[in-house]
C-alpha cells in the first residue's frame, strides 16, 4: 500500500515539476520562471541598488575607472583609449545586452530563430536585400584598418567578458520570459547593427509605386501629382548659392521613354518598407547671435521611438580625447554628441539610394542572365535560416553582376516581399552593398580639435547619407550634406530600370568637392530638417522629388530673427509645435468653406479649426479636426482619379496639393471627373469637411479629440509587451511641427550644446540608461521628455570623483 | 498521568520535528537553489522528509509551509525593495491584471506544492522501508 502511495506522490511530484519546468501544458515555466532565486524576481533592481564593483579583466591594458551619475549615465576614465572601448562594450552589454543581440538578430535575417515562423517574411526580406552580405563586405573593410580593427575587437572583448559573467539568474528579463540565452558577441554583430541603422536610414523607397503611377496617369497629370520642384521649399544650403561646375555627366539613355517610363506589367499587393519620417532636424547657430558669443549647437533626430531606447549616454574620457553624448547598443564610440573642442550631430540625407533593375534569366534555373546582349553567369547566396520549433529555410538568392557591382535578385518567382505578384524578377541596387567604414568616422569626430579635422573625416562618410553638422570652440560652425551620392540623370531610379542595358546602371557618384556644404555663412546659422539639400535650378545633379520641407520653413524662419539665442531658447525652439503645412492650407479652407452649407454640429467642428492657432499642442483640438479634415479633402480631390488605380501606387504627397491649390484654386484635379459639372475648391472644402464630421463625433465621443489623445505617442517595448511599454504619453507635436512627435516615431535624442568655454550641455532622449524592465532606470526619462525638459549633462573631470553626483564607482583593473 | 506525560513529550517531539523539518527545508532549498535550478527545492523537502520521519500529511504539511514562507517571503522582500517595479508589469503579463501581491501569492505556491509532494514521496518512501 506504502508503495503505491510512494509511487503516485513521486509521479505527481514529477509531473509538477515537468509542468513547470516547460511549456508543454502551461504557456510559460512558471517554475523556473518563478523562483526567487532563478526567474523575473531576480531582475526587480533594488532602489538602493549600488553598481560598485572591482573586477579583474586580464585583456585590459591599463586600468579604467567607471563613475556612475544619479542618472546612471557612465562616465568612463581610461588610460587607454581601447579600453575606453572595452568598458563601453562591457557596459552596453550590462545594461542593454537584449536589445543589442535582437537588433543584431534582425538585422542578420534571423528573427525566425526567436520568435519562430512568423519571422520567416522579415529574414528573408532582410538576407534578399542582401544586409548581411554589405555586413560582411564592410566588415572586411574595418579589417583592413587597425585603428578601427582594435576598436572593435576591444569593444567586441567587453561584450563577451560580461556575457561570461551571466547565470540563470542574471539573465536579461527577456530571456527568461521567451526562453533563450545570448551568444557570444563578434565584430560581424556590430557590422550589422550597422548596417541595420543604413537601412532605417538609406533604405527607403518607392520605386515601385511610382512605377505603377506612371503607367496608370498620363504624362501631364503625372507631372503634376509628382513634380520635382517643391514651391514652399527653403533648402539647407540656401538659394542663391552657386556651384562648381559640373564633373560628372550622367547620361540618360536614348530609349528611355520606350523601355523605362512604359514597364506596363507591373503589379504589387503592399510591403513593409523603413519608416518615411526617419528625419531629424539639426542647427548652429554662431556666436554672433548668441547672448554668450560662443555658437551654439543642436540636434534632435527622430526615429522609430522603444523601450530600450536607440540610445545609451556615456562619457568616454582616455588621455586621446574625451567625449560626451549617445550611444548605440551595438557600437563602439560616441555617435552625437561632443568632446572638449566641438559639437557634433546629424539629419539624415534621405536621397534615393536603393534602385531596382528588372533582370531577364534565360530560364528558371537562373543560372543565366542577359546584360549588354550577353548571358552571364549568376552567381549564388544560399542562405540557411533557422526557425524555432520548424525545419530549417533554405533560400538561394541569385546574384548578377550589373557593371561592376553584384547586386541581390531581392525579389523573384519565390518571393514578393508583398510587392509584388511575381512572375518576374527584380535585382536590387543599395549604396550599402558598398565597401565603407563609417566606425572611423565616429572615432574620428570623437577626436576631432577643429573644422580641419571634422572635414577631413565626415568626407568619408558614405551611406547612409547625413547632413553632418559641426560647431566648435572656436566659433566656426558647418554643415555638409554628406554621402556617397549616385550622380542621376533626371528621373533615374525613380522607377522600376530595365537590367540589361547598362547605360541604365549608376554611372558614378558625385565627386565628394561637389557635395554641397556651408562653412560659417553669413546669416550666421547653418540648419537641415530632411528637406531638399539644394534648390534644383543651380545645382546640377539630380536628387528626387520628394522631402519633407515644413520642419525646415520654421526651423529656417525663426533662426533668422533670433537674436541674442540662448540654450533654453534653442530648447523651446527644439520643442516648438507649430504646423507650418496646416498654416499654409488653414486660410484657404477658411476662406473657401461654405459656411452656411453646415449644420449646427459641423460649424462647431469648423470653428474649433478657424480659431486654432496651428499649434499641435497638447489639449488642442484643432490639430484632430485638421487631420481628418485633410484625409477627407485628399480623398475628395483625388479619389476620382484614382479609382481604377492598381491597389498600392504613390499617392500624392501634402505638399504638393497644398502648392498646388495656392497656385492655382481651380486646381485641376478640385473636379470631379465622375460628374458632369466642374466642381471648385470652395466645394471640395464643403464637401470634406462634411464627410470628415462623422469620424470627429466618433473622437469626441472617445475623448480623443484633444491632439496627444488622438495621437497617443507610445514608447513600445521591442517585443511589444504592453507593460513593459509607456503609451498614451501627454505630448504634442507632429509630422510637419519641429517637434516631430508622431504615434511611435519622434525625436529620439534632444541635445544643445552651448561651446562656451565651460561647455553648457543639456540632452535627453525618452527611456533611461537601463535596459531591464525591472529597474527604476528603465524609463525614468521619458515623463520629463514629454514634458519639454532636458538633462544638464555632465562633462565629468578626474578631479571630480567625489562629487556628490557619483553614485556608483566601477573599477576595471588588469590584475 | 504517565500516560499524559508520555502523550505530552510526543507532542514536543512531534512539534521539535516538524520545527526542525521546517527550519531545514528552508535552509536546504535556500543552499541547493544557489547553486542548482529551481526544482531542487523537491529534493530538498524530500531528503528533509527522510531524515526526519513524521507522519506524511505533517512532512506535506512542513515542506508546504517552508516554501511557502521561503519563497513568499523571498519574493516579497525582493518586491518591496523593487517597489513591486517589475510585479506590476511581470503580474500583468502573467496573470493578466495588475497585481503584485497575487503574483508574490502564486509564487509562494508554487514553491510549496512542489515541496509539499516531494516531502509526501520522501516520508512514504521512509515509511515503506520500514
Amino acid at each position: 500500500m506504502r508503495i503505491i502511495l510512494f509511487i503516485t506522490s513521486a509521479i505527481i511530484t514529477t509531473g509538477l515539476i515537468i509542468v513547470l519546468h516547460t511549456n508543454l501544458v502551461l504557456p510559460a515555466a512558471l517554475g523556473k520562471l518563478l523562483s526567487p532565486q532563478h526567474g523575473i524576481w531576480q531582475n526587480a533592481e533594488s532602489d538602493y541598488e549600488n553598481f560598485s564593483a572591482n573586477l579583474k579583466i586580464p585583456q585590459l591594458s591599463g586600468k579604467v575607472d567607471v563613475y556612475f551619475d544619479e542618472r546612471l549615465v557612465p562616465h568612463i576614465f581610461a588610460e587607454q583609449e581601447n579600453d575606453a572601448y572595452f568598458v563601453q562594450g562591457y557596459l552596453h552589454a550590462k545594461f542593454r545586452l537584449w536589445q543589442m543581440e535582437l537588433q543584431s538578430f534582425a538585422a542578420a535575417g534571423r528573427a525566425s530563430e526567436i520568435i519562430g515562423e512568423k519571422g520567416l517574411e522579415h529574414d528573408r526580406e532582410f538576407r534578399r536585400l542582401g544586409i548581411v552580405y554589405a555586413a560582411e563586405i564592410a566588415l572586411k573593410e574595418v579589417e583592413k584598418d587597425p585603428i578601427i580593427k582594435a576598436e572593435c575587437d576591444a569593444y567586441t572583448a567587453g561584450i563577451n567578458a560580461y556575457i561570461e559573467t551571466l547565470t540563470e539568474s542574471t539573465l536579461p528579463l527577456e530571456y527568461k520570459l521567451i526562453e533563450y540565452k545570448p551568444e557570444k558577441w563578434n565584430n560581424l554583430k556590430t557590422s550589422l547593427f550597422l548596417k541595420y541603422m543604413s537601412y532605417d536610414l538609406a533604405a527607403h523607397d518607392d520605386d515601385f509605386e511610382m512605377t505603377n503611377a506612371k503607367n496608370y496617369f498620363n504624362t501631364d497629370d503625372f507631372i503634376k501629382l509628382f513634380p520635382a520642384i517643391q514651391d514652399s521649399l527653403d533648402p539647407i544650403i540656401p538659394k542663391g548659392t552657386t556651384f562648381d561646375a559640373q564633373k560628372i555627366f550622367p547620361l540618360a539613355p536614348i530609349n528611355t521613354d520606350s523601355i523605362y517610363f512604359n514597364n506596363k506589367e507591373l503589379a504589387f499587393t503592399e510591403s513593409s518598407k523603413p519608416d518615411r519620417n526617419n528625419g531629424s532636424n539639426n542647427w548652429a547657430v554662431s556666436g554672433t547671435k548668441t547672448k554668450s558669443g560662443a555658437p551654439i549647437l543642436c540636434n534632435d533626430p527622430h526615429l522609430g521611438l522603444n523601450l530600450p531606447s536607440l540610445w545609451y549616454e556615456v562619457q568616454l574620457s582616455t588621455p586621446t580625447f574625451n567625449a560626451y553624448g549617445v550611444s548605440f547598443p551595438g557600437s563602439p564610440g560616441v555617435i552625437i554628441g561632443y568632446n572638449d573642442s566641438c559639437a557634433f550631430g546629424f539629419t539624415n540625407g534621405g536621397r534615393d539610394v536603393r534602385d531596382y533593375y528588372e533582370i531577364k534569366f534565360k530560364d528558371d534555373t537562373r543560372k543565366e542572365y542577359l546584360f549588354n546582349g550577353k548571358w552571364m553567369a549568376t552567381n549564388f547566396r544560399v542562405d540557411t535560416i533557422k526557425i524555432k520549433n520548424k525545419n530549417n529555410y533554405i533560400d538561394s538568392v541569385a546574384y548578377v553582376k550589373l557593371g561592376k557591382d553584384w547586386c541581390p535578385v531581392m525579389y523573384d518567382k519565390t518571393f514578393s516581399g508583398g510587392r509584388n505578384k511575381n512572375n518576374k524578377y527584380y535585382a536590387v541596387r543599395w549604396k550599402a552593398h558598398d565597401a565603407s567604414n563609417e566606425l572611423k568616422i565616429f572615432n574620428e569626430l570623437n577626436h576631432a580639435k577643429n573644422y580641419t579635422d571634422y572635414s577631413a573625416t565626415v568626407t568619408n562618410l558614405q551611406t547612409p547619407g547625413q547632413n553632418c553638422l559641426f560647431a566648435a570652440k572656436n566659433g566656426d560652425i558647418a554643415i555638409r550634406t554628406q554621402g556617397s551620392w549616385p550622380a542621376k540623370w533626371k528621373g533615374q531610379g525613380d522607377f522600376v530600370m530595365p537590367g540589361f542595358d547598362s547605360s541604365f546602371l549608376w554611372q558614378g557618384m558625385i565627386p565628394q568637392d561637389e557635395v554641397p556644404y556651408q562653412f560659417n555663412p553669413q546669416r550666421g546659422f547653418v540648419s537641415s530638417a530632411n528637406q531638399k539639400p539644394v534648390d534644383d535650378n543651380t545645382y546640377p545633379y539630380y536628387f528626387g522629388r520628394n522631402y519633407p520641407l515644413y520642419r525646415g520653413l520654421t526651423i529656417n524662419k525663426r533662426l533668422n530673427i533670433m537674436t541674442g539665442i540662448t540654450p533654453e531658447d534653442m530648447m523651446t525652439l527644439q520643442t516648438d509645435n507649430f504646423d507650418a503645412g496646416a498654416s499654409m492650407a488653414k486660410p484657404f479652407i477658411v476662406a473657401k468653406m461654405k459656411e452656411n452649407e453646415l449644420n449646427s454640429t459641423e460649424k462647431k467642428y469648423f470653428n474649433i479649426l478657424k480659431y486654432w492657432n496651428c499649434n499641435d499642442e497638447v489639449g488642442a483640438k484643432g490639430p484632430s479636426v485638421f487631420e481628418e479634415f485633410w484625409i477627407a479633402f485628399e480623398s475628395v480631390v483625388f479619389d476620382d482619379e484614382y479609382a481604377k488605380a492598381p491597389k498600392v501606387i504613390m499617392r500624392p504627397f501634402f505638399n504638393t496639393l497644398v502648392e498646388g491649390i495656392l497656385k492655382d484654386s481651380t486646381y485641376k484635379f478640385l473636379d470631379n471627373i465622375t460628374t458632369p459639372q466642374v466642381e471648385t475648391l470652395s466645394e471640395a472644402v464643403t464637401e470634406a469637411f462634411k464627410k470628415a464630421v462623422p469620424a470627429l463625433i466618433k473622437l469626441d465621443a472617445e475623448g480623443k479629440l484633444d491632439w496627444e489623445k488622438n495621437k497617443a505617442t507610445g514608447i513600445s517595448h521591442l517585443a511589444k509587451l504592453a507593460p513593459f511599454s509607456k503609451l498614451n504619453l501627454p505630448i504634442g507635436g507632429g509630422t510637419r511641427a519641429i517637434n516631430a512627435t508622431k504615434k511611435t516615431h519622434g525625436p529620439s535624442w534632444r541635445m544643445v550644446i552651448s561651446l562656451t568655454a565651460k561647455t553648457e550641455a543639456y540632452g535627453i532622449y525618452p527611456g533611461g540608461q537601463s535596459g531591464n524592465p525591472g529597474s527604476k532606470y528603465y524609463d525614468n526619462f521619458i515623463d520629463q521628455w514629454a514634458a519639454g525638459k532636458y538633462y544638464s549633462l555632465w562633462m565629468m573631470t578626474r578631479e571630480q570623483v567625489d562629487d556628490k553626483r557619483v553614485l556608483s564607482k566601477m573599477r576595471f583593473n588588469k590584475e | 498521568m504517565s500516560h499524559l506525560l508520555i502523550n505530552f513529550f510526543n507532542q514536543q517531539i512531534n512539534f521539535m520535528k516538524l520545527f526542525i523539518s521546517f527550519i531545514l527545508t528552508i535552509l536546504l532549498s535556500f543552499m541547493l537553489c544557489l547553486f542548482f535550478p529551481w526544482w531542487s527545492i523537491a529534493i530538498a523537502a524530500f531528503v528533509v522528509a527522510i531524515l526526519i520521519p513524521q507522519k506524511p500529511w505533517r512532512s506535506f504539511a512542513t515542506a508546504f509551509l517552508a516554501l511557502f514562507m521561503l519563497w513568499g517571503g523571498l519574493s516579497f522582500w525582493i518586491s518591496k525593495n523593487n517597489n513591486h517595479v517589475l510585479a506590476h508589469k511581470v503580474s500583468q503579463l502573467i496573470l493578466k491584471k495588475d497585481n503584485p501581491i497575487e503574483l508574490i501569492f502564486a509564487t509562494a505556491i508554487i514553491g510549496a506544492i512542489i515541496a509539499g509532494f516531494a516531502a509526501l514521496t520522501g516520508s512514504y518512501l521512509r515509511k515503506s522501508k520500514t
